[in-house]
């Protein structure tokens, strides 16, 4: 082991990459440089504008969604479940060509919007799974209870319902966000360069030679998802803690 | 919630008691009206959700399965030919001077609207060098000087002569067709227009199939293997323990596929030189990338398994398998005859899921497959984005559809979707 070898310049390199002027003095005009140019750096912010924005759209519908499929009177509940699980079942490749083809014809292809819808979809299986995991465990007296108080749906929801699945909810929401974060085949088909996603860029640099900077993009993403991980085991825990299923 | 407005009042009517209301109809009635309403209201909240997943979901889907039996290449771009072959249902084989001239007529046509590329692509498809031909005559066709046009066209090419040709265009002028379905699964119209198994030599898509099907069962047994244990263990141990080792278990899902692959790259070598080949069946490059497929996969899926495994054996109360040891049976008896019987089904669930994740997997044998590590999606997107048939890839993703569907079912009805549990 030679200890020359160790050096933290590839860490330096995602930042320098497609700068234009990656030699330059670093103040300011270096780091915005950095912000508007380099490649890893792009990339990084339209994972994040991408995986937030479905994440939200996920999150929001599938909540919802979730309320009345826990519902014990919903009708054709099964099949519906099933139908909106299906996202997560269906072959990556399928969805990939499939949304290829629509968006293609719809004039989406190439554009933010089209990449969060889609990316919305694959995400929608995890938040119905979690949220409705977590309504299984739910008193329903306890919106009975607001709602003879006088609290009408919406702020019996906010008030009572929400702060109590409220674990779950943002862990189906950690699901998908890393979903969306991790996903490449949908980008691969859909996406024009300007949508270029961190995983993107990696398959770019897999393909053609793996360079120590995808090894250090690599590292960090590890430690993100640690990180990611242990958030969701905390909140699991609360969630149970919340509903007493465990004690505490 | 929705009751309470219901008050039961009694009244006499013709002698028989009928409950109502407090307005007046009878319970039973407001009681069905009151349930639809709470059905109607669960139903609308599911509904912005539903209406999302079928337009950016189902209707894509749908749409990529019309393509696989939709290519109207040929039929739009050569209206007069297949107009001629709707009158002539009954001649078979190489056309008369009607025929030609349509023919002619349409490569002209076609040639000015710079479409007789895609026509020629369509033929192609079944007629292997059929591209050029029809370039080149669409080219020559421009300067005839007026019919009789059959004798010219032959002279131009000899190949028009051939009945297997003008069956093929008459098939093509069709826009409805299975021919992607047939070539999907390695069957092929004969020019007599049955149909017919292709060359030994070009049959690469059933065995592609068959390898998939393979692969997945291997990888479904193997993360059953190594999960099982894991699960057991996780439901025995003491929670603080058992917390700490999901979160082991966990990571390999949680890591970015793509950094997983990129790491078994770095510990197993480059495999630079027989990545991004195409699974030509006689190339037998790479075979120990193709072993190098199956521990990996486990790894990545093990996690899934372990998820159902454990959800099941979680819910085992342990004084089973001590009142069964207190009977006299040993530790292998007890495992066998008590545990193991009331762990099938977490064992029929994780494996399953492992078993329909893995079929449509893409990635990894994208970026490391080497040349028979590739599996029927990378095939798909071969034809999606090198060889362009685009139909034949529509073909392929139906017929793999079709089996995930089939599974999904299954896996409902053993287990029920409603019960998956993430972590």
């Amino acid at each position: 082991m030679d200890p020359a070898g160790y050096s933290m310049r590839w860490y330096d390199q995602i930042l320098t990459f497609g700068m234009s002027a990656p030699d330059q003095a670093r103040d300011t005009s270096w780091w915005s440089d950095v912000w508007e140019n380099a490649q890893w750096v792009r990339a990084a912010k339209n994972s994040i504008i991408i995986g937030s924005m479905a994440t939200l759209l996920a999150t929001v519908l599938g909540t919802i969604a979730a309320l009345g499929l826990s519902r014990p009177e919903m009708p054709y509940r099964r099949f519906i479940m099933g139908v909106l699980i299906s996202p997560m079942i269906v072959p990556l490749i399928i969805t990939a060509t499939g949304l290829f083809f629509f968006f293609s014809s719809t004039g989406l292809a190439g554009t933010y919007p089209g990449i969060i819808m889609a990316h919305a979809v694959l995400g929608i299986p995890f938040v119905i799974i979690t949220v409705t995991a977590t309504l299984t465990g739910f008193d329903t007296s306890l919106s009975r209870a607001a709602a003879s108080m006088g609290a009408n749906p919406v702020r019996s929801f906010r008030l009572v319902t929400l702060p109590l699945i409220l674990p779950g909810v943002i862990s189906g929401a950690l699901f998908a966000f890393v979903t969306s974060f991790d996903e490449v085949v949908v980008v691969l088909f859909v996406a024009s360069f300007e949508q270029q996603t961190i995983p993107r860029q990696m398959w770019n640099g897999i393909r053609e030679q793996i360079s120590p900077t995808i090894l250090a993009v690599a590292t960090v993403l590890v430690i993100f998802s640690v990180l990611l991980l242990t958030a969701i085991e905390l909140l699991r825990r609360r969630s149970e803690r919340l509903r007493g299923l465990t004690p505490g | 919630m929705v009751a309470t407005d219901i008050t039961s009042a009694g009244r006499m009517t013709g002698g028989v008691e009928v409950i109502t209301a407090a307005d007046g109809t009878p319970l039973k009635q407001a009681l069905a009206r009151a349930n639809a309403r709470a059905r109607r209201r669960a139903f609308f909240l599911v509904l912005p959700l539903l209406a999302f997943v079928l337009v950016t979901f189902a209707i894509p889907i749908g749409q990529l399965l019309y393509r696989s039996i939709y290519n109207a290449a040929f039929s739009d771009n050569m209206p007069q030919l297949a107009a001629w072959f709707d009158a002539n249902p009954q001649s078979a084989g190489v056309a008369d001077e009607s025929g030609f001239d349509a023919l002619v007529l349409d490569l002209v046509a076609a040639r000015a609207n710079k479409t007789v590329g895609r026509v020629g692509i369509r033929v192609n498809y079944e007629l292997p060098g059929s591209t050029s031909l029809f370039k080149s005559s669409a080219r020559k066709a421009v300067r005839f000087e007026g019919p009789p046009y059959k004798e010219k066209m032959l002279e131009v090419d000899a190949k028009w002569d051939n009945p297997a040709l003008w069956s093929v265009m008459r098939r093509a002028s069709n826009p409805y067709t299975i021919t992607f379905y047939l070539a999907a699964l390695d069957l092929a119209f004969s020019p007599a227009g049955d149909i017919e198994n292709v060359d030994e030599k070009r049959r690469i898509y059933v065995p592609l199939f068959l390898r998939t099907l393979i692969l997945s069962a291997v990888i479904g047994f193997l993360c059953l293997l190594l999960g099982y244990p894991i699960a057991h263990l996780l439901a025995t141990l003491p929670l603080r323990y058992s917390n700490l080792l999901m979160i082991f278990v966990l990571l390999p899902f949680w890591t970015s596929l793509l950094v997983r692959t990129t790491s078994w790259i770095v510990l197993f070598g480059d495999p630079w030189h027989c990545r991004r080949r195409w699974p030509y069946p006689d190339d037998v490059q790479s075979d120990r990338h193709h072993r190098g497929d199956d521990p990996y996969s486990a790894a990545v899926y093990g996690s899934a398994a372990v998820f159902g495994d454990e959800n099941h054996s979680a819910t085992i109360p342990p004084t089973y398998v001590r009142a069964a040891r207190s009977l006299g049976a040993n530790p292998f008896t007890a495992f066998w005859r008590i545990y193991f019987p009331l762990t099938v089904p977490g064992i029929g669930a994780g494996s399953l899921l492992v078993f329909i994740l893995a079929i449509g997997y893409y990635i990894t044998p994208a970026l490391v497959g080497g040349a028979t590590g590739q599996l029927i999606s990378n095939l798909i997107a071969f034809h999606m984005q090198n060889s362009l048939n685009w139909s034949l890839a529509a073909a392929l993703a139906a017929l793999l559809l079709a089996g995930v569907i089939l599974l999904y079912w299954l896996y409902d009805r053993i287990v029920g979707v409603d019960k998956m549990k993430l972590g």
